[in-house]
């Protein structure tokens, strides 16, 4: 089998394009540069598709499953350094790169299990609450606080699954939507948690060196503290990234794959349809608490507002516009749909609006989205 | 407690509660015929009633005095104009879909929903703050003990009322409501039987979005006051009473809808902060869908595999 490897040398010549196209979307400040930017990714990916190159990529990722996530962390990490002065630019990566975490966490749910969730932002902040709850009132080491973050979460969420399992589509629809817009409510009317005004949370530290602290690297000089946070954001991303991908490649993401296709035949073959379901209901959404998590010490501020059931719809609409299933198709989707608005002035008032038909085009002629899931591959070699 | 204080929220509980019905049986309507979730129904409500206001404005224009001649005009041309806009939405959206995924559907109308309220936002006048609905009804009042019973109210509540069962008999009674229900039975076969199916749908669609609009309509009298956001909450207020009397049942819409405006109703009641009675009514939701998972009233039909 060692002669149908492939090189990993398109991993590499795609990491390194993908970090010089990463690097520029987020340093050039031109509206015309940032417009062709986007124009352009949308092209490279549509056509790169159709050519059968995205195939030889993902072919060759599929064989280094190892040196493709180093390769692109390395290739992340020059970005950051690149970056290492810009505030802005270094926490709208950070925020890419939860929101990447949070869709993973959606694609393990909608993606493989077929499970729907409408509330995916509430859990991102449930994740969010604990921290600051935790950061604020305990002494616990803060990255035992992320963890904890992740598994209230996902507690919360595996309450919630109980109603979802004994119905199923619209109805399982409407138990998330429900809880979606009760938590929001819930945050606001909560003296407590803050009410409208929120919490304050304190910054990061890991093993008694705080993330807040501006550093500087020798001969990078001074690096802006959000490059710290960026780091963690990349590397929680990315260790997301590794576990979505190996599950689906194993017989947990085969289970998965079963229990959405048809769940009348899954279950005829003794598929145990309640626990695969609990178990990618409660795994992505313990993805969503951890980045929530991160994003209260990052920004330093949580408030009812940031959790808005717009934004639930908003982390739909990356999963489906990058491909439904597909964790590579979250990337571009979700840089695109946080970084766009943020950096085109003209559209930042009407960026619902634009989304909200973005997604109505995409699912009337294009419903796959932009990076299609393939079918799995059941023997290697096979396809090719 | 004082009966008067305890009539005032029964009072207030039944203005709610037909709304409500009138938003749920669009719900109820769209998924017998096609059995789909449409989600932009509660910015359909919102649309139609800033319709109305934007009707109210051109009257105001030419000079219409009249309060209840201006009530009639707003709330016809709300109600066509929305009857127009759900069938289109029907005919360019959903039918088109009919064979995707039924995930899909509930996604491209949320995301439709969220255009239309966005658009209202951005492009009518000063239209992300709350903007007044006019005062047309008359509001003479009658005073018993500590309830104020107010004419406009009573007139609401016979007007929603009357709107539901106009649309049952118009259901059971007539040919179009006959071939509605053979759709919704049975598509196939009502096809062969020579029903026209896009016809049934583009038609069942305008009847679900004209109750929607004159739901929109009620609340902004009710309330004199709407706002681009207030169908989010009537759509998903309007589905969960749908659901909770089972999908389908023209009869479970409507027992839900009043089944929602009583645990609101209740929860005001019984927690000092009066925003806690929308977390104490989705919080019984949930349970409700645990306990009953298709509904109060549908029946349980066994799955075709």
């Amino acid at each position: 089998m060692k002669s149908n490897r492939r090189g990993y040398w398109p991993v590499i010549v795609t990491a390194l394009a993908a970090a010089m196209f990463v690097f520029l979307f987020l340093y050039l400040e031109q509206q015309w540069e940032i417009v062709l930017l986007a124009v352009g990714l949308i092209a490279v990916l549509f056509s790169s598709a159709r050519f059968g190159l995205l195939r030889r990529v993902e072919l060759a990722a599929s064989d280094h499953p190892r040196t493709t996530i180093m390769v692109n962390v390395l290739a992340a990490l020059l970005v950051i350094v690149l970056l290492r002065n810009e505030h802005f630019a270094l926490l709208m990566l950070a925020t890419v790169c939860l929101y990447v975490t949070i869709c993973l966490g959606l694609t393990l749910q909608f993606g493989y299990a077929g499970i729907v969730n409408f509330a995916g932002i509430a859990f991102f902040g449930i994740g969010a609450y604990t921290a600051a709850v935790l950061s604020l009132h305990s002494a616990l080491p803060h990255l035992l606080v992320i963890v904890i973050s992740g598994l209230v979460a996902g507690l919360i969420g595996s309450l919630l699954i109980l109603p979802m399992l004994r119905t199923r589509g619209h109805y399982a629809a409407l138990v998330t939507i429900a809880f979606g817009i009760l938590f929001r409510t819930f945050l606001e009317v909560n003296d407590l948690l803050g009410g409208p005004q929120g919490l304050k949370v304190p910054g990061m530290q890991v093993f008694g060196w705080s993330l807040n602290d501006n550093i500087s690297l020798g001969p990078l000089g001074a690096v802006s503290f959000y490059a710290s946070y960026a780091v963690v954001a990349l590397l929680l991303a990315a260790g997301a990234y590794a576990l979505i991908k190996r599950l689906e490649r194993s017989w947990l993401g085969l289970n998965l794959d079963a229990v959405r296709t048809d769940e009348t035949a899954a279950a005829s073959f003794g598929i145990d349809l309640p626990r695969w379901k609990i178990f990618a209901f409660t795994a992505g959404n313990c993805l969503a608490g951890v980045a929530g998590g991160v994003y209260a010490m990052m920004s330093g501020f949580i408030a009812p507002a940031s959790f808005n059931f717009g934004d639930s719809l908003l982390l739909v609409s990356i999963v489906l516009l990058g491909g439904s299933g597909n964790p590579l198709g979250v990337l571009p989707a979700a840089l695109l749909v946080v970084v766009l608005p943020e950096k085109l002035q003209v559209i930042q008032e009407y960026r619902l609006l634009l989304f909200a038909v973005l997604v109505i085009l995409i699912l009337r002629f294009r419903p796959e989205g932009l990076l299609p899931r393939r079918m799995r591959e059941y023997f290697a070699g096979w396809g090719r | 407690m004082d009966p008067g204080f305890i009539a005032q929220y029964l009072l207030n509980g039944i203005v709610l509660g037909v709304i409500y019905a009138m938003v749920a049986v669009g719900f109820t309507l769209f998924f017998g015929v096609l059995d789909v979730i449409k989600f932009s129904h509660g910015d359909v409500v919102m649309a139609g009633a800033f319709t109305a206001l934007a009707t109210y404005a051109g009257l105001e224009l030419l000079g219409v005095s009249d309060g209840m001649f201006a009530a009639i005009v707003i709330t016809v041309m709300g109600i066509a104009a929305m009857a127009i806009l759900g069938a289109l939405l029907a005919k360019l959206l959903i039918l088109p879909l009919r064979n995707a995924p039924p995930l899909n559907t509930l996604l491209i109308t949320l995301m439709f929903g969220l255009a239309l309220r966005e658009a209202v936002r951005l492009f009518y006048p000063n239209g992300s703050n709350p903007k007044p609905f006019p005062q047309l009804l008359p509001d003479a009042a009658m005073t018993i003990g500590n309830l104020e019973l107010r004419l406009d109210s009573v007139l609401l509540i016979v007007l929603g009322l009357g709107a539901i069962v106009a649309v049952h008999l118009l259901i059971q009674r007539t040919r179009i409501g006959l071939a509605i229900r053979a759709v919704a039975q049975d598509p196939e076969t009502a096809r062969l039987m020579g029903i026209n199916f896009e016809r049934v749908v583009l038609m069942t669609f305008a009847l679900g979005s004209a109750l929607a609009a004159l739901a929109g309509i009620t609340n902004g009298l009710y309330y004199s006051e709407v706002n681009f956001g207030m169908g989010l909450l009537l759509g998903v207020i309007g589905f969960s009473a749908a659901v909770v009397g089972g999908l389908g049942s023209l009869y479970g819409a409507i027992i839900g809808g009043f089944l929602f405006a009583a645990l609101q109703t209740i929860g005001a009641v019984w927690f000092s902060v009066p925003a806690y009675k929308d977390v104490f009514a989705f919080a019984c939701i949930i349970v409700l869908m645990a306990w009953k998972p298709t509904g109060l009233l549908a029946d349980k039909s066994a799955e075709r595999v």
